[in-house]
C-alpha cells in the first residue's frame, strides 16, 4: 500500500472529480500551448509566404530582365540588319539642286533620265536598287486643289547582280496611285477614273496614312508625269534604296557615285531603319523603366505582405497574452475550487486516515499526489489539444508547412517539455490549501461528529 | 501500566452552555486486561475513548500510554505513537470505502512505516483469521455488516497494537456477529494487550474483566465484572 495507490484508488472512486481536474488542466495547458503553435504557426507561415513572395518577384524581375535583356540584343541585332541589310536611303539629285530649295519647295533642278541607266549598267556596289523619279508640287485643276505629283518607273535593276524581285512596283500607265489627304478628301475607292490635267487615270492604288508628304502626294507612270510636266527623258532625282556600307557610309557612297555621275550629288535621306530602331530603343527605354517599376511594386508588395502578417501576428500575440493568463487563472482557481470540494468529501476518509495513525504529510502527500496525476493528464492532453488547435487555427496544414519546422524555433519546443511540469506545479499550487486544511482536520471532530 | 489517566477532565464549551464531558477521571489498565465502560449517551464514553487514544488533548490531568504522554509529542510524532501503539474499531466501522478490505487493513502499515511486504504478510494472515480471505478483493460497500467490522477489527490489529480502544463496536451488529467480535476483544487480551471498550451492550459487559459506569463526565462506579474470564 502506498500513497500512490490511496491516490489512484481514489480517483477511481471520484472519477467525475478527477475528470474535471483534468479538463480544466488541460484547458489551461491547451491554450498556452494552442497559442504558442498558432503564434509559431504565424512566424513559419509568414517567412515562408515571404519567400515564396520574393521568389515570386525575383522570378519576375528575372524575366523582365531577361526580356529586356533580350529586346536590347534584338534591337542591336535588328539594327545591325537594317543597317546592313536595308542599309540607309540615299537621294542622287542634280548637282545644281539647292538644298534649301529642296526642303522648302522640293525638287526644282533636273537630270537626265539616262543617269539611272549609267548607273544600273555600272559596277556600282554601294546601292541596291534605284528608283529614278520625277516631282513637282503642282495644280490639280479637275479638283482645284494643290498636289505633288511624282512619276515614277519602278525600280530600275542593277545589271551586274542579276534580276532581283524589285522593292517598288512601277506605276502602269493610265493608273493612278493616290495619298491618304487627298482618296479621303474625294472618296476615291480602287477602280475610280479621275481626271487629271485633263487625262484620264484610274486608281491603282490608296495610300493609308503616312503623316508625310506622302498623304498629298500622287503617283503615276513616269513618262506620263514627264510629258505633263513637259520633262521628256528628263528625271529630278534618284532614290537609291538599302545602301549597304561599313564605316563612313555616306562618303563611301558619294565617292562611288560621283565617279558615274559627276553632275550629281548625294543626300542622305532619313531612313525608316533608324526610325525602327529609334522605336526599339524607346521600347527598350520603357522595358528598362517598366523593369525599375517592377522591382519596386515587387519590394512594395512585399512590405506590404510582411507588414499585413505582421499586424495579424500582433492580433494573435495580443489576443493570446489576455486569453492564456485568464485560462490559467480560471484553471488555478477551479482546481483550488475542486481540491476544496474534495476535501471536504473525505473529511471522514481523512480524519480515519489521521486516527490509524497518519501524519499531516503524508495527507498532504495524497492530495499533492492526485495533484500531480491530475497535472500530467491534464498537461499531456493540453498538449496534444492545444497543438491540435494551434496547428488547425494556424492554418499550418492547408499552409503546406511541414510540422517540424514549428519546433524549429526553441519557444515552442520548450512551451512543450515545460507544459507537464506547469500543469503540476499549477494543480499543485492550487491543490497545496486544501491538501493542508484536508491535514489539519482534527480527526476527534470527525469522529464525534460520524 | 499500558493506559493510565491521571484525573483527567475535558470540557466542551460553546455561547450558550459548558458541558463537563470527563471530569477528574484516572483510570489504569494493564497488559491482558478487558475493561469496559458503561453509562447512559452524553456520559463522556466516547470523549474518555478519544482522550486515552491520544485523539483529544484533555483539559486537566495526564495520560501515558505505555509511559509515554502522547500529548507531550508533535501531532505527527503522536500519530506516529497511535499507529505503532494502538489500535481503534468503532462502531461505524469507518473503512475507506474506495479501498478493497486487504488495502483497508493495510493502511495503517503505511502509517508504521512497515515495509510492504511484512505489512501485505500481516494483512493476509489477518484476513483469514478474521475469516475474510475470500471477501479480501471487495470494497466495503459489498461487506455485511459483521464482515466490516471484522475488516475493522482486522485493520486495528495489523500494527500489533498494545491497547485497543472499541468505540460500541456492537452496537451495528447482529448477536452472531456482535459475539465474534467480542470473542476476538477477548482474544487480544488474553495474548497480552489492553482493551478499553465503550458500550451500552450487557452482552460486551460480560465480556470485560472489569467494568465502570461513568455518569455524568465520572466515574460512578468500577467494579469487576462477574462474567469475566
Amino acid at each position: 500500500m502506498t500513497v500512490w495507490k490511496l491516490a489512484l484508488r481514489e480517483i477511481r472512486h471520484r472519477k467525475f472529480s478527477f475528470l474535471m481536474g483534468v479538463i480544466s488542466v488541460a484547458t489551461a495547458v491547451a491554450c498556452l500551448v494552442g497559442a504558442q503553435t498558432l503564434l509559431r504557426a504565424d512566424r513559419v507561415i509568414t517567412e515562408q509566404l515571404l519567400t515564396e513572395k520574393q521568389s515570386e518577384i525575383e522570378d519576375a524581375v528575372a524575366a523582365k530582365e531577361e526580356a529586356v535583356k533580350q529586346a536590347g540584343a534584338e534591337l542591336e541585332d535588328a539594327m545591325r540588319k537594317h543597317m546592313k541589310g536595308l542599309g540607309f536611303n540615299v537621294l542622287i539629285l542634280p548637282i545644281e539642286q539647292s538644298r534649301s530649295e529642296l526642303l522648302l519647295n522640293g525638287m526644282t533642278a533636273s537630270m537626265p533620265e539616262s543617269y539611272v541607266d549609267k548607273l544600273a549598267s555600272s559596277k556600282i556596289v554601294s546601292v541596291n536598287h534605284l528608283l529614278p523619279s520625277v516631282s513637282r508640287r503642282v495644280q490639280w485643276p479637275e479638283h482645284n486643289r494643290e498636289v505633288i505629283l511624282i512619276g515614277t518607273r519602278g525600280e530600275v535593276p542593277i545589271l551586274h547582280r542579276g534580276l532581283k524581285k524589285p522593292l517598288l512596283e512601277e506605276v502602269a500607265e493610265g493608273k493612278i496611285v493616290v495619298g491618304y489627304e487627298i482618296h479621303k478628301d474625294l472618296k476615291l475607292k480602287v477602280g475610280d477614273k479621275v481626271t487629271f490635267k485633263e487625262r484620264e487615270f484610274t486608281v491603282s492604288a490608296l495610300h493609308p496614312e503616312r503623316g508625310s508628304t506622302d498623304d498629298v502626294t500622287i503617283w503615276i507612270n513616269l513618262g506620263q508625269a514627264q510629258e505633263i510636266l513637259g520633262m521628256q527623258n528628263l528625271i529630278n532625282a534618284i532614290l537609291a534604296l538599302e545602301c549597304g556600307c561599313t564605316g563612313d557610309r555616306i562618303s563611301v557612297i558619294r565617292e562611288e557615285i560621283a565617279a558615274i555621275l559627276p553632275g550629281t550629288q548625294v543626300v542622305e535621306k532619313y531612313s525608316e531603319a533608324l526610325a525602327r530602331a529609334e522605336a526599339r530603343a524607346k521600347a527598350k527605354e520603357s522595358a528598362e523603366s517598366s523593369l525599375t517599376r517592377e522591382k519596386e511594386s515587387g519590394v512594395a508588395l512585399l512590405q506590404q505582405e510582411e507588414q499585413a502578417r505582421n499586424q495579424l501576428e500582433q492580433q494573435h500575440a495580443g489576443f493570446a497574452s489576455v486569453l492564456v493568463p485568464l485560462v490559467l487563472i480560471g484553471s488555478v482557481v477551479t482546481i483550488f475550487l475542486l481540491a476544496l470540494m474534495n476535501a471536504r468529501q473525505r473529511t471522514e476518509e481523512i480524519g480515519i486516515l489521521r486516527a490509524i495513525g497518519f501524519k499531516s504529510k503524508q495527507i498532504i502527500l495524497v492530495f499533492l499526489s492526485k495533484a500531480m496525476l491530475i497535472g500530467i493528464a491534464g498537461g499531456l492532453a493540453g498538449i496534444v489539444l492545444g497543438f491540435w488547435f494551434g496547428w488547425s487555427l494556424g492554418g499550418v496544414a492547408s499552409n503546406g508547412i511541414n510540422w517540424q519546422k514549428l519546433f524549429e524555433a526553441d519557444s515552442l519546443t520548450l512551451t512543450i517539455a515545460m507544459a507537464p511540469v506547469l500543469a503540476i506545479v499549477l494543480t499543485g499550487i492550487a491543490s497545496w490549501l486544501p491538501a493542508l486544511i484536508a491535514a489539519r482536520q482534527d480527526p476527534a471532530i470527525v469522529l464525534q461528529s460520524s | 501500566m499500558l493506559l493510565q489517566l491521571d484525573s483527567v477532565s475535558k470540557t466542551y464549551k460553546d455561547a450558550h452552555s459548558t458541558v463537563h464531558a470527563v471530569e477528574d477521571v484516572s483510570l489504569q489498565i494493564s497488559e491482558g486486561e478487558f475493561v469496559a465502560v458503561q453509562g447512559p449517551s452524553g456520559c463522556g464514553k466516547s470523549t474518555l475513548l478519544l482522550i486515552a487514544g491520544g485523539l483529544l488533548k484533555p483539559d486537566a490531568g495526564t495520560v501515558k500510554v505505555d509511559d509515554q504522554d502522547p500529548y507531550s509529542m508533535t501531532p505527527d510524532s503522536r500519530a506516529e505513537f497511535r499507529a505503532q501503539k494502538i489500535g481503534f474499531v468503532f462502531q461505524q466501522f469507518h473503512l475507506v470505502p474506495y479501498l478493497s478490505v486487504l488495502e483497508n487493513i493495510m493502511a495503517p502499515g503505511m502509517a508504521a512505516n512497515c515495509t510492504s511486504s511484512e505489512i501485505r504478510e500481516r494483512a493476509l494472515h489477518l484476513t483469514e483469521r478474521f475469516g475474510l480471505a475470500d471477501r479480501r478483493h471487495h470494497v466495503p460497500a459489498k461487506l455485511s455488516s459483521g464482515e466490516r467490522q471484522r475488516a475493522a477489527m482486522a485493520r486495528a490489529l495489523l500494527n500489533q497494537p498494545k491497547l485497543l480502544l472499541a468505540d460500541e463496536p456492537t452496537g451495528n451488529l447482529d448477536h452472531e456477529n456482535a459475539e465474534t467480535v467480542l470473542n476476538d476483544l477477548s482474544e487480544f487480551a488474553a495474548n497480552g494487550g489492553a482493551v478499553l471498550l465503550v458500550t451500552h451492550d450487557e452482552r460486551a459487559v460480560a465480556h470485560a474483566q472489569r467494568g465502570i459506569i461513568l455518569q455524568d463526565g465520572k466515574i460512578a462506579t468500577a467494579s469487576a465484572v462477574s462474567g469475566a474470564e
